[in-house]
């Protein structure tokens, strides 16, 4: 077909596109298994700095920290998320319009302001800062992502199934655990494993919001690069990477299947 | 059986309210976002009205004075630097964006789907992570001045890193599955025989994409340049490790505000006009894109 000449060079420019997004995260990878510390030559294969890593006891408490606050702040956000989503889908209200664009809020304001308000609120409040805010502050912002990946997943479901379990006589709190809920599961549960990804990920409103002694490994990683750039620093990110592939793609083949 | 009579009651209690059932529902939302996002909003705002106060602490007097300091030379250049900046990666990566997300709406069905979520990927990584791994390519003894060096094309490094070409570079490497994704959702629901129509008339492939193809996507192309703009301006971890203290975006200062210059009625100023330059571009794009459709759009 004529119209497919210029085909060729698109193909090859989009090649080239992922190859800029893919490079870097290869390069660095890469360099978490080289032995030399400073040149940029490659020496030899080894894990050293991997276990050089899960040797350091900072290193380890970070992970700590991380781990429970990505995941207490990915079942909050989860059970609130999923409400409000189903809440706002099934009724009407005065004021939506203006609900939906507060949702639509945390998304779109910049991180360093959220976290600088929050640090703020918290100070005159007089709470202080630590893990519970941490999690307090990640809830918020995964709250409209959770929200927003539960809505479509509404928006494509078949409502004949809940009005059909009404008709047989099931209560609205039945049909809403027995037939809207195990509908929407793999929805859910990529909602939370995103919002698990984001809270685990976050490095700048937790970098405000976070006090002593509860450092998170994204804070723990940006205070190593400010002593110079590292193969330890290399293994970690590596690490953190992984787990965010991890759970994007089991998120991704939930989030295809099909209704 | 208690838990259900108890049960009973409450779903008559709602039964007899139905706007109370769906406060109800929304309710813990409501309360999270309210207080752990609006309220700490306004009392930012507040704060940017107070005056400094010893030891990093406030005066609880009002004060102009410190949306006013940013007529001093130095801070206009850092808020001239960030539109420059938002606005030069916005057009960088509409140019990258536009014929990326075209290929992939036109590859086939299999491939675009691994496609997509080759995009998708480093949309949900870390950022600081990606900003670091340029790092490692850009800095004096990195990977690119080492291959340079290597291939004899330069003999001493070149100063790559802390410059404002890292930061476009860097926002550019974060941001562009921000571009690609909502270009890809209006250029995928293009009607081919649309084009068809525009060839068979006699439109160049040229005048075919500005005439047709392209108001067509406007929708994709204002959603990616609002979701490309807006963290750009708001930006801090790729002007930080990218730019350093030489190349300060409002981002940079805001942080310096809360950290060694504990001046907060300040941070809280130059954070406000990030905030307002934000709700602006978002005004502006509902505006032109046309409203409802245009917000669903840029999700």
């Amino acid at each position: 077909m004529k119209t497919r000449d210029y085909f060729k060079p698109l193909t090859v420019f989009t090649a080239l596109c992922y190859l800029f997004l893919y490079l870097p995260i290869c390069v660095l990878v890469a360099f978490s298994f080289n032995t030399s510390r400073f040149s940029v030559v490659w020496q030899e294969f080894t894990v050293q700095w991997y276990v050089k890593l899960i040797q350091d006891p900072l290193v380890l408490d970070a992970l700590k920290n991380s781990i429970i606050v990505a995941i207490v702040a990915m079942i909050l956000s989860t059970i609130i998320g999923t409400l409000t989503a189903y809440g706002l889908f099934r009724y009407r209200f005065r004021g939506k319009a203006i609900f939906d664009g507060i949702l639509f809020l945390p998304i779109v304001t910049p991180e360093i302001v959220v976290g600088i308000s929050l640090v703020i609120f918290f100070v005159l409040i007089h709470i202080n800062l630590g893990l519970k805010t941490i999690i307090i502050a990640h809830v918020a912002f995964d709250i409209p992502f959770v929200m927003l990946i539960v809505r479509a997943r509404l928006q494509g479901m078949d409502r004949s199934l809940e009005e059909a379990a009404m008709d047989l006589g099931a209560d609205e709190w039945t049909t809403f655990f027995k037939v809207t809920v195990p509908q929407l599961l793999p929805g859910i549960i990529a909602a939370a494993l995103l919002a698990f990804t984001l809270s685990f990920d976050d490095f700048v409103i937790t970098f405000f919001v976070a006090g002593v002694g509860s450092t998170t490994l994204p804070l723990k990683i940006y205070s190593m690069v400010r002593l110079g750039v590292s193969p330890k620093i290399n293994a970690l990110s590596a690490l953190i990477v992984l787990v965010s592939i991890t759970m994007i793609t089991i998120a991704d083949r939930l989030q295809r299947k099909s209704l | 059986m208690q838990s259900g009579t108890l049960r009973i009651r409450i779903l008559k209690f709602f039964n007899r309210h139905k706007n109370t059932r769906a406060f109800s529902i929304l309710f813990p939302c409501i309360f999270w976002i309210g207080v752990f996002f609006l309220l700490p909003l306004v009392f930012m705002g507040i704060y940017s009205f107070l005056e400094r106060g010893l030891y990093g602490g406030v005066n609880w007097i009002f004060t102009w004075k410190n949306y006013t300091r940013f007529v001093d030379p130095l801070y206009l250049k850092i808020l001239l630097r960030t539109f420059r900046i938002s606005f030069i990666t916005t057009v960088i990566l509409l140019m990258i964006g536009y014929p990326m997300a075209y290929r992939i709406a036109r590859a086939d069905k299999r491939w675009r789907n691994i496609l997509l979520f080759l995009v998708i990927l480093p949309f949900w990584t870390s950022d600081l992570i990606r900003t670091y791994a340029w790092m490692l390519i850009l800095r004096d003894t990195g990977l690119l001045n080492g291959l340079l060096q290597y291939l004899h094309i330069i003999r001493e490094p070149l100063s790559l890193l802390y410059t404002e070409g890292a930061i476009l570079l860097g926002l550019a490497y974060v941001y562009l599955p921000f571009m690609v994704l909502p270009l890809y959702a209006s250029i995928e629901r293009l009607d081919p025989s649309v084009l068809e129509a525009a060839e068979d008339l006699g439109a160049t492939p040229f005048w075919r994409f500005l005439k047709v193809t392209m108001p067509l996507t406007k929708s994709g192309i204002m959603a990616g340049s609002l979701l490309v703009f807006i963290p750009s301006v708001g930006v801090f971890v790729v002007s930080d490790l990218l730019g350093g203290a030489k190349v300060m975006m409002i981002g940079n200062l805001v942080q310096l505000q809360f950290g060694p210059a504990r001046n907060w009625p300040f941070g809280s100023a130059a954070s406000f006009i990030l905030m307002a330059i934000v709700l602006f571009a978002v005004f502006a794009y509902l505006r032109f894109a046309g409203g409802k459709e245009a917000l669903e759009e840029a999700r």
